[in-house]
Protein backbone atom coordinates (compact mmCIF):
# COMPACT_ATOMS: atom_id res chain seq x y z
CA UNK A 1 0.00 0.00 0.00
CA UNK A 2 2.88 2.34 1.05
CA UNK A 3 4.79 0.99 -2.08
CA UNK A 4 1.86 1.83 -4.20
CA UNK A 5 1.53 5.49 -2.51
CA UNK A 6 4.93 6.55 -3.01
CA UNK A 7 4.58 5.06 -6.87
CA UNK A 8 1.81 6.92 -7.83
CA UNK A 9 3.26 10.20 -6.47
CA UNK A 10 6.15 10.08 -7.95
CA UNK A 11 4.46 9.31 -11.20
CA UNK A 12 2.35 11.75 -10.90
CA UNK A 13 5.22 14.69 -9.86
CA UNK A 14 7.21 13.49 -12.45
CA UNK A 15 4.03 14.39 -15.12
CA UNK A 16 3.98 17.26 -13.54
CA UNK A 17 7.19 18.26 -13.76
CA UNK A 18 7.61 17.11 -17.51
CA UNK A 19 4.91 20.06 -18.42
CA UNK A 20 6.14 22.58 -15.90
CA UNK A 21 9.91 21.95 -18.06
CA UNK A 22 8.33 21.69 -21.35
CA UNK A 23 6.43 24.96 -20.73
CA UNK A 24 9.78 26.38 -19.26
CA UNK A 25 10.91 26.01 -22.95
CA UNK A 26 8.81 29.17 -24.35
CA UNK A 27 11.70 31.39 -22.61
CA UNK A 28 14.35 29.43 -24.54
CA UNK A 29 16.15 30.63 -27.57
CA UNK A 30 15.21 28.69 -30.97
CA UNK A 31 17.51 26.40 -32.32
CA UNK A 32 16.43 26.70 -35.96
CA UNK A 33 18.40 29.17 -38.14
CA UNK A 34 16.09 30.71 -40.15
CA UNK A 35 17.76 30.15 -43.88
CA UNK A 36 17.58 31.98 -46.68
CA UNK A 37 17.16 35.28 -44.31
CA UNK A 38 19.92 34.22 -41.97
CA UNK A 39 22.76 32.00 -43.86
CA UNK A 40 24.36 29.35 -41.45
CA UNK A 41 28.28 29.16 -40.79
CA UNK A 42 29.76 26.55 -42.81
CA UNK A 43 33.45 26.14 -42.02
CA UNK A 44 36.03 26.03 -44.56
CA UNK A 45 36.32 22.26 -45.35
CA UNK A 46 32.74 21.70 -45.87
CA UNK A 47 31.87 19.28 -48.60
CA UNK A 48 30.37 21.67 -51.08
CA UNK A 49 30.39 22.94 -54.44
CA UNK A 50 33.64 21.05 -56.25
CA UNK A 51 36.02 23.74 -58.11
CA UNK A 52 39.17 22.43 -59.99
CA UNK A 53 41.52 25.33 -58.88
CA UNK A 54 45.03 26.52 -60.48
CA UNK A 55 48.38 26.67 -59.15
CA UNK A 56 50.23 29.81 -57.66
CA UNK A 57 51.35 30.47 -61.24
CA UNK A 58 47.68 30.27 -62.88
CA UNK A 59 48.25 27.31 -64.78
CA UNK A 60 45.63 24.39 -64.37
CA UNK A 61 46.89 21.55 -61.60
CA UNK A 62 44.77 19.09 -62.85
CA UNK A 63 46.80 16.38 -65.09
CA UNK A 64 44.34 14.24 -65.80
CA UNK A 65 45.22 11.18 -64.21
CA UNK A 66 41.88 9.88 -63.54
CA UNK A 67 42.44 9.37 -59.48
CA UNK A 68 39.50 11.14 -58.65
CA UNK A 69 37.02 9.71 -61.32
CA UNK A 70 38.36 6.48 -59.82
CA UNK A 71 37.56 6.93 -56.69
CA UNK A 72 34.38 8.36 -56.74
CA UNK A 73 32.22 5.86 -55.50
CA UNK A 74 29.22 7.15 -57.67
CA UNK A 75 31.53 7.47 -60.65
CA UNK A 76 30.01 10.70 -61.30
CA UNK A 77 33.44 12.53 -62.78
CA UNK A 78 34.85 11.89 -65.94
CA UNK A 79 37.53 13.29 -67.56
CA UNK A 80 39.24 13.14 -70.88
CA UNK A 81 43.05 13.49 -71.00
CA UNK A 82 44.82 15.18 -73.68
CA UNK A 83 48.90 17.04 -73.83
CA UNK A 84 50.64 19.98 -74.34
CA UNK A 85 53.24 20.56 -77.21
CA UNK A 86 55.43 20.24 -73.38
CA UNK A 87 54.39 17.00 -72.86
CA UNK A 88 52.25 18.35 -69.82
CA UNK A 89 48.67 16.31 -69.27
CA UNK A 90 45.77 18.10 -68.85
CA UNK A 91 42.09 17.21 -68.84
CA UNK A 92 40.53 18.16 -72.38
CA UNK A 93 36.60 17.68 -70.87
CA UNK A 94 36.06 17.94 -67.11
CA UNK A 95 32.25 16.65 -66.05
CA UNK A 96 31.00 16.57 -63.12
CA UNK A 97 27.11 15.16 -62.64
CA UNK A 98 26.45 16.67 -59.72
CA UNK A 99 23.07 15.41 -59.25
CA UNK A 100 24.47 12.09 -58.61
CA UNK A 101 27.84 13.51 -56.43
CA UNK A 102 27.54 12.44 -52.79
CA UNK A 103 30.09 15.36 -51.57
CA UNK A 104 31.72 12.74 -50.17
CA UNK A 105 35.29 14.49 -50.91
CA UNK A 106 36.96 11.10 -52.26
CA UNK A 107 38.03 12.68 -54.86
CA UNK A 108 39.73 15.36 -53.00
CA UNK A 109 41.42 13.03 -51.18
CA UNK A 110 42.54 11.15 -53.91
CA UNK A 111 43.98 14.20 -56.06
CA UNK A 112 47.78 14.30 -56.01
CA UNK A 113 47.99 17.54 -57.17
CA UNK A 114 45.08 19.60 -54.98
CA UNK A 115 43.49 20.50 -58.10
CA UNK A 116 40.05 19.36 -57.40
CA UNK A 117 38.61 20.48 -54.08
CA UNK A 118 35.14 20.85 -52.02
CA UNK A 119 34.00 24.53 -50.84
CA UNK A 120 31.67 26.01 -48.60
CA UNK A 121 28.70 26.35 -51.17
CA UNK A 122 25.39 23.88 -51.33
CA UNK A 123 22.96 26.38 -53.15
CA UNK A 124 23.19 24.61 -56.22
CA UNK A 125 19.58 23.71 -56.91
CA UNK A 126 18.03 23.39 -60.26
CA UNK A 127 15.02 23.07 -61.85
CA UNK A 128 16.63 20.86 -65.03
CA UNK A 129 18.60 18.16 -64.13
CA UNK A 130 20.58 18.42 -67.33
CA UNK A 131 21.82 21.70 -65.59
CA UNK A 132 23.31 20.23 -62.89
CA UNK A 133 26.04 18.64 -65.58
CA UNK A 134 29.12 21.05 -65.05
CA UNK A 135 31.43 21.53 -67.60
CA UNK A 136 34.94 22.21 -66.89
CA UNK A 137 34.17 25.91 -68.32
CA UNK A 138 32.21 25.55 -64.88
CA UNK A 139 34.43 23.93 -62.47
CA UNK A 140 37.58 25.65 -63.05
CA UNK A 141 38.09 28.78 -60.70
CA UNK A 142 41.04 31.18 -61.10
CA UNK A 143 42.54 30.98 -57.95
CA UNK A 144 44.38 28.23 -55.62
CA UNK A 145 41.95 27.26 -52.85
CA UNK A 146 42.80 25.71 -50.08
CA UNK A 147 46.36 24.76 -50.99
CA UNK A 148 48.09 28.24 -51.58
CA UNK A 149 51.49 28.17 -53.02
CA UNK A 150 51.64 24.16 -53.70
CA UNK A 151 52.76 23.82 -57.36
CA UNK A 152 52.50 19.93 -58.44
CA UNK A 153 55.37 20.36 -61.13
CA UNK A 154 57.66 22.35 -58.75
CA UNK A 155 58.27 19.55 -56.38
CA UNK A 156 57.28 16.39 -59.06
CA UNK A 157 59.83 14.76 -60.30
CA UNK A 158 59.32 14.54 -63.80
CA UNK A 159 60.63 16.28 -66.90
CA UNK A 160 58.41 18.67 -68.42
CA UNK A 161 57.82 22.17 -69.89
CA UNK A 162 61.64 22.94 -69.42
CA UNK A 163 62.41 21.66 -66.69
CA UNK A 164 64.89 18.59 -66.26
CA UNK A 165 64.74 15.36 -63.66
CA UNK A 166 66.60 16.76 -60.48
CA UNK A 167 65.62 20.04 -60.78
CA UNK A 168 62.33 20.26 -59.08
CA UNK A 169 62.31 21.80 -55.10
CA UNK A 170 64.00 19.84 -52.63
CA UNK A 171 64.91 16.86 -55.26
CA UNK A 172 68.56 15.45 -55.81
CA UNK A 173 70.31 15.21 -59.08
CA UNK A 174 69.25 11.39 -60.27
CA UNK A 175 71.20 8.44 -59.49
CA UNK A 176 73.81 8.03 -62.56
CA UNK A 177 73.55 4.12 -62.46
CA UNK A 178 76.49 3.38 -64.68
CA UNK A 179 78.94 4.80 -62.48
CA UNK A 180 80.34 3.07 -59.39
CA UNK A 181 81.42 5.85 -57.41
CA UNK A 182 79.84 6.51 -54.17
CA UNK B 1 -49.46 36.87 -36.27
CA UNK B 2 -48.59 35.09 -38.97
CA UNK B 3 -49.55 31.58 -39.57
CA UNK B 4 -50.81 31.58 -36.06
CA UNK B 5 -46.90 32.42 -34.70
CA UNK B 6 -46.91 35.74 -32.61
CA UNK B 7 -44.08 38.14 -33.35
CA UNK B 8 -42.11 37.57 -30.24
CA UNK B 9 -41.94 33.67 -30.76
CA UNK B 10 -40.90 34.48 -34.72
CA UNK B 11 -38.22 36.83 -33.09
CA UNK B 12 -36.80 34.36 -30.76
CA UNK B 13 -36.44 31.68 -33.72
CA UNK B 14 -34.18 34.22 -35.40
CA UNK B 15 -32.42 34.68 -33.06
CA UNK B 16 -31.61 31.50 -32.13
CA UNK B 17 -31.07 30.59 -35.99
CA UNK B 18 -28.42 33.57 -36.05
CA UNK B 19 -27.06 32.40 -32.45
CA UNK B 20 -26.46 28.58 -34.41
CA UNK B 21 -25.01 29.98 -37.45
CA UNK B 22 -22.60 32.29 -35.19
CA UNK B 23 -21.78 29.59 -32.58
CA UNK B 24 -21.34 27.07 -35.80
CA UNK B 25 -19.01 28.95 -37.69
CA UNK B 26 -17.34 29.87 -34.29
CA UNK B 27 -16.41 27.00 -33.05
CA UNK B 28 -15.26 25.47 -37.10
CA UNK B 29 -13.08 28.72 -37.39
CA UNK B 30 -11.89 28.24 -33.77
CA UNK B 31 -10.90 24.46 -34.38
CA UNK B 32 -9.12 25.40 -37.84
CA UNK B 33 -7.36 28.28 -35.99
CA UNK B 34 -5.98 25.14 -33.48
CA UNK B 35 -3.73 23.95 -36.17
CA UNK B 36 -1.14 26.80 -36.80
CA UNK B 37 -1.95 28.13 -33.26
CA UNK B 38 -1.00 24.23 -31.97
CA UNK B 39 2.03 23.82 -34.74
CA UNK B 40 3.55 26.92 -33.35
CA UNK B 41 2.65 26.18 -30.10
CA UNK B 42 4.60 22.82 -30.49
CA UNK B 43 7.54 24.44 -31.95
CA UNK B 44 7.97 27.08 -29.09
CA UNK B 45 8.18 24.43 -26.68
CA UNK B 46 10.53 22.34 -28.84
CA UNK B 47 12.61 25.13 -29.50
CA UNK B 48 11.94 25.97 -32.88
CA UNK B 49 9.97 27.95 -35.17
CA UNK B 50 7.05 26.33 -36.83
CA UNK B 51 5.22 27.21 -39.52
CA UNK B 52 6.13 31.18 -40.21
CA UNK B 53 6.15 30.96 -43.81
CA UNK B 54 2.58 31.78 -45.07
CA UNK B 55 0.86 35.36 -44.12
CA UNK B 56 1.61 36.81 -40.74
CA UNK B 57 3.37 34.63 -38.01
CA UNK B 58 2.28 31.54 -40.29
CA UNK B 59 -1.53 32.16 -39.89
CA UNK B 60 -2.03 31.48 -43.62
CA UNK B 61 -0.77 28.15 -43.68
CA UNK B 62 -3.82 26.53 -42.50
CA UNK B 63 -5.61 28.31 -45.48
CA UNK B 64 -2.91 27.33 -47.48
CA UNK B 65 -3.13 23.55 -46.17
CA UNK B 66 -7.00 23.96 -46.69
CA UNK B 67 -6.69 24.48 -50.25
CA UNK B 68 -4.21 21.70 -50.48
CA UNK B 69 -6.09 19.24 -48.80
CA UNK B 70 -9.13 20.32 -51.28
CA UNK B 71 -7.40 19.54 -54.18
CA UNK B 72 -6.21 16.04 -53.38
CA UNK B 73 -7.53 13.27 -54.92
CA UNK B 74 -11.08 11.60 -52.74
CA UNK B 75 -10.02 8.15 -52.63
CA UNK B 76 -12.49 5.79 -51.63
CA UNK B 77 -10.42 1.95 -51.21
CA UNK B 78 -12.38 -0.04 -53.76
CA UNK B 79 -11.96 -2.80 -50.79
CA UNK B 80 -14.03 -0.16 -48.38
CA UNK B 81 -17.83 -0.35 -47.61
CA UNK B 82 -18.34 2.65 -49.14
CA UNK B 83 -21.52 4.17 -47.32
CA UNK B 84 -20.09 3.55 -44.38
CA UNK B 85 -16.75 4.64 -45.36
CA UNK B 86 -18.67 7.91 -46.17
CA UNK B 87 -20.66 8.73 -43.38
CA UNK B 88 -18.18 7.83 -40.55
CA UNK B 89 -16.18 11.55 -40.65
CA UNK B 90 -19.49 13.26 -41.60
CA UNK B 91 -20.53 11.40 -37.88
CA UNK B 92 -17.74 12.83 -35.52
CA UNK B 93 -18.34 16.41 -37.42
CA UNK B 94 -22.27 15.96 -36.29
CA UNK B 95 -22.06 14.66 -32.82
CA UNK B 96 -19.30 17.58 -32.02
CA UNK B 97 -21.46 20.10 -33.34
CA UNK B 98 -23.95 18.93 -31.47
CA UNK B 99 -22.67 19.77 -28.43
CA UNK B 100 -21.70 22.98 -29.15
CA UNK B 101 -25.23 23.57 -28.90
CA UNK B 102 -26.04 23.21 -25.36
CA UNK B 103 -22.60 25.20 -24.34
CA UNK B 104 -23.72 28.63 -22.62
CA UNK B 105 -20.99 30.68 -24.15
CA UNK B 106 -22.59 33.92 -22.23
CA UNK B 107 -26.14 34.57 -19.94
CA UNK B 108 -27.70 34.75 -23.23
CA UNK B 109 -26.26 32.56 -25.47
CA UNK B 110 -27.31 29.48 -25.47
CA UNK B 111 -28.52 28.01 -28.38
CA UNK B 112 -30.52 24.88 -26.82
CA UNK B 113 -31.26 25.66 -23.12
CA UNK B 114 -31.79 22.28 -22.01
CA UNK B 115 -32.71 20.90 -18.77
CA UNK B 116 -30.80 17.77 -19.04
CA UNK B 117 -27.47 19.62 -20.58
CA UNK B 118 -24.80 17.12 -19.46
CA UNK B 119 -26.89 14.32 -20.13
CA UNK B 120 -27.16 15.39 -23.91
CA UNK B 121 -23.14 16.30 -24.06
CA UNK B 122 -22.56 12.48 -23.11
CA UNK B 123 -24.77 11.07 -25.03
CA UNK B 124 -23.12 13.13 -28.35
CA UNK B 125 -19.77 12.02 -27.26
CA UNK B 126 -20.45 8.67 -26.67
CA UNK B 127 -21.76 8.59 -30.57
CA UNK B 128 -18.84 10.04 -31.71
CA UNK B 129 -17.55 6.75 -31.37
CA UNK B 130 -19.37 5.51 -33.85
CA UNK B 131 -17.70 7.59 -36.06
CA UNK B 132 -14.28 6.06 -35.60
CA UNK B 133 -16.14 2.15 -35.55
CA UNK B 134 -17.56 2.90 -38.52
CA UNK B 135 -13.93 4.34 -39.86
CA UNK B 136 -12.24 1.58 -38.91
CA UNK B 137 -14.39 -1.49 -40.04
CA UNK B 138 -15.24 -0.10 -43.42
CA UNK B 139 -11.97 0.69 -44.11
CA UNK B 140 -10.88 -3.26 -43.87
CA UNK B 141 -7.74 -2.42 -42.81
CA UNK B 142 -5.93 -4.30 -40.18
CA UNK B 143 -4.25 -1.14 -38.93
CA UNK B 144 -8.01 0.44 -39.33
CA UNK B 145 -9.58 -1.98 -37.70
CA UNK B 146 -7.08 -2.66 -34.51
CA UNK B 147 -6.92 1.44 -34.17
CA UNK B 148 -11.04 1.89 -34.41
CA UNK B 149 -11.30 -1.49 -31.60
CA UNK B 150 -8.62 0.26 -29.23
CA UNK B 151 -10.56 3.61 -29.63
CA UNK B 152 -14.14 2.19 -28.71
CA UNK B 153 -12.30 0.29 -25.48
CA UNK B 154 -10.67 3.28 -24.23
CA UNK B 155 -13.54 5.94 -25.01
CA UNK B 156 -16.27 3.47 -23.45
CA UNK B 157 -14.30 2.89 -20.57
CA UNK B 158 -13.19 6.79 -20.19
CA UNK B 159 -16.91 7.78 -20.63
CA UNK B 160 -17.66 6.34 -17.07
CA UNK B 161 -15.03 8.17 -15.22
CA UNK B 162 -16.40 11.54 -17.37
CA UNK B 163 -19.74 10.81 -16.53
CA UNK B 164 -19.09 10.41 -12.54
CA UNK B 165 -16.49 13.03 -12.09
CA UNK B 166 -19.68 15.39 -13.58
CA UNK B 167 -22.09 14.18 -10.77
CA UNK B 168 -20.07 16.10 -8.03
CA UNK B 169 -20.80 19.36 -10.16
CA UNK B 170 -24.49 18.48 -10.67
CA UNK B 171 -24.91 17.51 -7.25
CA UNK B 172 -23.54 20.93 -5.90
CA UNK B 173 -25.22 23.02 -8.76
CA UNK B 174 -28.57 20.61 -7.71
CA UNK B 175 -29.18 20.95 -11.85
CA UNK B 176 -28.16 19.07 -15.00
CA UNK B 177 -28.69 22.52 -16.69
CA UNK B 178 -25.20 23.80 -17.71
CA UNK B 179 -26.36 27.84 -17.58
CA UNK B 180 -27.71 26.97 -13.55
CA UNK B 181 -23.86 25.18 -13.11
CA UNK B 182 -22.54 28.45 -14.36
CA UNK B 183 -24.91 30.14 -12.27
CA UNK B 184 -24.03 28.45 -9.18
CA UNK B 185 -20.55 28.82 -9.40
CA UNK B 186 -20.86 32.75 -8.60
CA UNK B 187 -19.16 32.61 -4.82
CA UNK B 188 -16.56 29.91 -5.75
CA UNK B 189 -15.70 28.31 -8.93
CA UNK B 190 -15.95 24.38 -8.84
CA UNK B 191 -12.44 23.40 -9.34
CA UNK B 192 -11.98 24.12 -5.66
CA UNK B 193 -14.68 21.88 -4.21
CA UNK B 194 -14.28 20.06 -7.15
CA UNK B 195 -10.66 19.77 -7.53
CA UNK B 196 -10.47 15.65 -8.06
CA UNK B 197 -13.72 15.79 -10.76
CA UNK B 198 -11.95 18.43 -12.75
CA UNK B 199 -8.67 16.41 -12.91
CA UNK B 200 -10.64 13.18 -13.80
CA UNK B 201 -12.89 15.25 -16.20
CA UNK B 202 -9.77 16.70 -17.97
CA UNK B 203 -7.76 13.15 -18.20
CA UNK B 204 -11.30 11.62 -19.10
CA UNK B 205 -11.80 14.37 -21.83
CA UNK B 206 -8.79 14.19 -23.31
CA UNK B 207 -9.22 10.28 -23.55
CA UNK B 208 -12.41 10.67 -25.23
CA UNK B 209 -11.32 13.31 -27.95
CA UNK B 210 -7.95 10.68 -28.32
CA UNK B 211 -5.58 13.87 -27.70
CA UNK B 212 -1.95 13.00 -26.63
CA UNK B 213 -1.21 11.46 -24.21
CA UNK B 214 -3.95 9.16 -25.18
CA UNK B 215 -3.70 9.00 -29.01
CA UNK B 216 -3.44 5.22 -29.07
CA UNK B 217 -6.19 4.86 -31.54
CA UNK B 218 -4.08 7.11 -33.88
CA UNK B 219 -0.39 5.94 -32.44
CA UNK B 220 1.38 6.52 -35.30
CA UNK B 221 4.70 4.75 -34.90
CA UNK B 222 2.52 1.12 -33.94
CA UNK B 223 -0.67 2.05 -36.43
CA UNK B 224 0.05 4.12 -39.02
CA UNK B 225 -2.87 6.49 -38.68
CA UNK B 226 -5.19 3.84 -36.82
CA UNK B 227 -8.72 4.45 -37.73
CA UNK B 228 -8.34 6.94 -40.63
CA UNK B 229 -5.38 5.51 -42.43
CA UNK B 230 -7.76 4.79 -45.32
CA UNK B 231 -8.87 8.65 -45.71
CA UNK B 232 -7.46 11.00 -47.63
CA UNK B 233 -8.67 14.27 -49.09
CA UNK B 234 -11.21 16.41 -47.12
CA UNK B 235 -13.07 13.21 -45.63
CA UNK B 236 -9.27 12.76 -43.84
CA UNK B 237 -9.64 16.88 -43.23
CA UNK B 238 -12.74 16.44 -41.29
CA UNK B 239 -11.56 14.11 -39.25
CA UNK B 240 -8.89 16.46 -38.40
CA UNK B 241 -11.03 19.40 -37.97
CA UNK B 242 -13.06 16.92 -35.83
CA UNK B 243 -10.42 16.09 -33.41
CA UNK B 244 -9.78 20.09 -33.26
CA UNK B 245 -13.33 20.51 -32.80
CA UNK B 246 -12.99 17.97 -29.67
CA UNK B 247 -10.20 20.16 -28.24
CA UNK B 248 -12.60 23.36 -28.33
CA UNK B 249 -15.59 21.56 -27.17
CA UNK B 250 -13.53 20.25 -24.00
CA UNK B 251 -12.28 23.26 -23.14
CA UNK B 252 -15.49 24.73 -23.19
CA UNK B 253 -16.67 22.39 -21.37
CA UNK B 254 -13.85 22.52 -18.67
CA UNK B 255 -14.64 26.45 -18.86
CA UNK B 256 -18.40 26.00 -18.13
CA UNK B 257 -18.51 23.29 -15.76
CA UNK B 258 -15.28 24.03 -13.26
CA UNK B 259 -13.88 27.65 -14.31
CA UNK B 260 -17.13 29.60 -13.68
CA UNK B 261 -17.69 29.60 -17.65
CA UNK B 262 -19.03 33.72 -18.62
CA UNK B 263 -18.64 34.74 -15.04
CA UNK B 264 -15.04 37.42 -14.05
CA UNK B 265 -14.81 41.08 -13.36
CA UNK B 266 -14.59 43.84 -15.71
CA UNK B 267 -14.84 42.52 -19.30
CA UNK B 268 -17.57 41.21 -21.20
CA UNK B 269 -19.01 37.59 -20.22
CA UNK B 270 -17.58 36.34 -23.78
CA UNK B 271 -14.31 37.75 -23.52
CA UNK B 272 -14.25 36.21 -19.93
CA UNK B 273 -15.36 32.69 -21.73
CA UNK B 274 -12.92 32.79 -24.22
CA UNK B 275 -10.00 33.40 -22.50
CA UNK B 276 -10.46 30.62 -20.15
CA UNK B 277 -11.38 28.23 -23.21
CA UNK B 278 -8.40 29.16 -24.81
CA UNK B 279 -6.13 28.61 -21.54
CA UNK B 280 -7.23 24.83 -21.57
CA UNK B 281 -6.97 24.54 -25.37
CA UNK B 282 -3.11 25.79 -25.28
CA UNK B 283 -2.91 23.08 -22.26
CA UNK B 284 -4.18 20.70 -24.32
CA UNK B 285 -1.44 21.45 -26.50
CA UNK B 286 1.37 21.12 -23.89
CA UNK B 287 0.10 18.56 -22.77
CA UNK B 288 0.80 16.95 -26.18
CA UNK B 289 4.21 18.67 -25.97
CA UNK B 290 5.43 17.18 -22.87
CA UNK B 291 3.70 13.69 -22.42
CA UNK B 292 4.11 9.92 -23.53
CA UNK B 293 1.95 7.77 -24.62
CA UNK B 294 1.03 4.80 -21.96
CA UNK B 295 0.82 1.41 -23.05
CA UNK B 296 -2.83 0.37 -24.30
CA UNK B 297 -3.16 -2.09 -20.91
CA UNK B 298 -1.61 1.02 -19.03
CA UNK B 299 -4.15 2.82 -20.37
CA UNK B 300 -6.95 0.87 -19.11
CA UNK B 301 -5.39 -0.47 -15.86
CA UNK B 302 -5.11 3.28 -14.79
CA UNK B 303 -8.48 4.26 -16.19
CA UNK B 304 -10.29 1.25 -14.14
CA UNK B 305 -7.91 1.03 -11.03
CA UNK B 306 -7.37 4.69 -10.49
CA UNK B 307 -9.91 7.35 -11.95
CA UNK B 308 -12.79 5.10 -11.60
CA UNK B 309 -12.11 4.91 -7.66
CA UNK B 310 -11.59 8.37 -7.32
CA UNK B 311 -14.55 9.49 -9.40
CA UNK B 312 -16.70 7.15 -6.88
CA UNK B 313 -14.97 8.60 -3.21
CA UNK B 314 -15.78 11.52 -5.01
CA UNK B 315 -19.57 11.45 -5.73
CA UNK B 316 -19.55 9.60 -2.53
CA UNK B 317 -18.31 12.43 -0.22
CA UNK B 318 -19.88 15.27 -2.13
CA UNK B 319 -23.38 13.76 -1.98
CA UNK B 320 -22.30 13.47 1.74
CA UNK B 321 -21.79 17.34 2.07
CA UNK B 322 -24.54 18.31 0.63
CA UNK B 323 -27.12 16.28 2.45
CA UNK B 324 -25.03 16.99 5.67
CA UNK B 325 -25.33 21.36 4.71
CA UNK B 326 -29.20 21.06 3.95
S1 LIG C 1 32.55 14.24 -53.73
FE1 LIG C 1 32.45 12.02 -53.84
S2 LIG C 1 30.68 11.64 -55.13
FE2 LIG C 1 31.23 13.77 -55.45
S3 LIG C 1 32.55 13.76 -57.21
FE3 LIG C 1 33.89 13.63 -55.42
S4 LIG C 1 34.20 11.44 -55.11
FE4 LIG C 1 32.45 11.65 -56.49
S1 LIG D 1 41.35 16.43 -60.48
FE1 LIG D 1 43.16 15.53 -59.54
S2 LIG D 1 42.66 13.35 -59.39
FE2 LIG D 1 41.22 14.23 -60.84
S3 LIG D 1 42.16 13.91 -62.84
FE3 LIG D 1 42.74 15.96 -62.16
S4 LIG D 1 44.71 15.66 -61.12
FE4 LIG D 1 43.77 13.63 -61.32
Amino acid sequence: MKNAAQNAFSATSSVLRTIGMTFMHSFRKRDTILYPEEKPYLPPRYRGRIVLTRDPDGAERCVACNLCSVACPVDCISVVKTEDETGRWYPETFRINFSRCIYCGYCEDACPTYAIQLTPDFEMGEFDRQNMVYEKSDLLISGVGKRPGYNFYRVAGMSVGGKDKGQAENEAEPVDIKTLLP
Amino acid sequence: MIFGISEHEILSIVVTAILTIVTLMGSVIMAALMIPIERRLLGLWQDRYGPNRVGPFGSLQVVADMIKIFFKEDWIPPFADKAVFVIAPAIIMFTTLMAFAVIPFTESWTIANLNVGILFLLAMSSLGVYSVIFAGWSSDNKYALLGSMRTAAQMISYEVFMGLSLLGVVLLAGSFNLGDIVESQRGMWNVIPQFPAFVIFFIAGCAEIHRAPFDLPEAEQELTAGYHTEYSGMKFGMFFVGEYLGIVLISCLVTTLFFGGWLGPWLPGFVWFFLKAFFFMCFFILLRAATVRPRYDQLMAFGWKVLLPIALLNVAITGAIVVAQS
